[in-house]
């Protein structure tokens, strides 16, 4: 099923070497990371080195081999967010979720990140959550940004 | 196409578009380097081969491993700003690895006592990328890469498990300038090669090292025979 859809992707850009990045990229979207035996397969199919293909999974911080959570959240820490007090929101958030940094909570619900800078000082301190920005967040804010996420229902 | 340049001084013909390193070799000129092999595509990871170069009236710092010569420019391979940059090269060097010795030498060619910089966590690895390019370009089966980035660098065999793909020629451990990577054999199989790197295991071969039954052992050797051939024929 899921080698079905890489087939696809594979497709998608013609096998080339030079697309490796747009292929991971779309790969990942399928499952929100990328398993071993997903690279493994791609780098069957590509006929590019295995450890090419690890080189770049592990050298961008975007693909993850870890499995992540639905929601992805990402803390702010750029020197405007981190005046604004991004370290408290983030230690918020941990007690909030109960995980740390890089981790994914139990029911794979959220993973936590931290991020150097979203181009967006002017409304530090910033989160993101999956595509949606949340400003001026104060450690008072946290619950009422996560819930509604919690209770969103199964895709 | 043969252009003429000078290095220090000297009048050098050589091919056009061959790397300044080419050129010093010919007019007896010695430049340091530790990423750089002849029989490997230059890489310019380590920067010890910087050099000045003064083309189009303008002066700047090149690598003359992976820098193409052109018609009219002059190489200087000891200003005041190369030996500057290559002391502080081997300083930082020095602190990542202080327990390698041939670093050590080259500092005290330099004039280095000692690095002025933190001492790191002792790791004898380089990142240069010498094993991990042989591995690719020379045995053809790559089972060594680099992996992560920035600080977390190192080298490493996909998903940090054994290769399935080595062929436990021990290429890496003869190539590495630091002699980091350790072939070890295992006490239980005797035929059995282990290229290890601190704590990194970077292979177990799966076949036993019986090469003969090994596909990619097979390809190896037939084109090992080829080159052999062509060498003595020659």
């Amino acid at each position: 099923m899921v080698f079905e859809k890489i087939d696809r992707i594979l497709e998608e850009h013609e096998y080339k070497h030079s697309a490796v990045i747009s292929i991971m990229q779309d790969v990942q979207g399928i499952e929100n990371y990328l398993p071993e035996d997903t690279l493994r397969y791609i780098s069957e199919k590509l006929e590019l080195n295995l450890t090419r293909i690890f080189d770049i999974a592990t050298f961008y911080k975007t693909f993850s081999l870890t499995p992540r959570g639905r929601h992805t959240i990402r803390v702010c820490s750029g020197t405007a967010c981190h005046l604004g007090g991004a370290v408290k929101n983030l230690e918020q958030i941990q007690r909030t979720i109960n995980i740390q940094e890089g981790e994914t909570t139990d029911d794979r619900m959220f993973s936590l990140e931290t991020v150097n800078c979203l181009g967006a000082c002017a409304l530090a301190p910033v989160m993101v959550i999956d595509e949606d920005y949340y400003d001026a967040v104060n450690p008072g804010k946290i619950e009422k940004i996560l819930s509604p996420y919690r209770l969103e229902p199964e895709v | 196409m043969k252009v003429p340049i000078t290095i220090d001084g000297q009048m050098v013909q050589i091919d056009k578009g061959a790397p300044i390193i080419d050129a010093a070799k010919k007019a007896g000129v010695v430049i340091p380097t530790l990423c750089y092999h002849e029989a490997l595509k230059p890489y310019g990871s380590c920067r010890l081969c910087m050099v000045e170069i003064l083309l189009n009236k303008q002066r700047r710092l090149v690598t003359a491993c992976n820098f193409p010569v052109e018609v009219g420019m002059e190489v200087f391979t000891d200003t005041a700003k190369v030996r500057h940059i290559r002391r502080m090269i081997i300083e930082l060097l020095l602190a990542r690895c202080p327990d390698v010795l041939s670093l050590h030498a080259m500092a005290k060619q330099m004039g280095i006592k000692s690095s002025r910089f933190k001492k790191q966590d002792s790791t004898e690895c380089i990142l240069c990328g010498l094993c991990v390019r042989f591995c690719e370009e020379v045995v053809g089966v790559s089972a060594i890469g680099l992996v992560s980035r920035g600080i977390d660098r190192e080298v490493a065999t996909p998903f940090k498990v054994a290769s399935d793909v080595c062929i436990g020629c021990g290429s890496c451990t003869y190539i590495c300038p630091t002699g980091c990577i350790e072939m070890v054999s295992d006490k239980k199989i005797p035929q059995m090669r282990i290229m290890k790197m601190g704590q990194h295991s970077l292979k177990a071969c799966i076949n036993e090292f019986q090469c003969e039954t090994c596909p990619v052992g097979k390809e190896f050797f037939e084109d090992m025979r080829l080159v052999i051939a062509e060498f003595r024929n020659n």
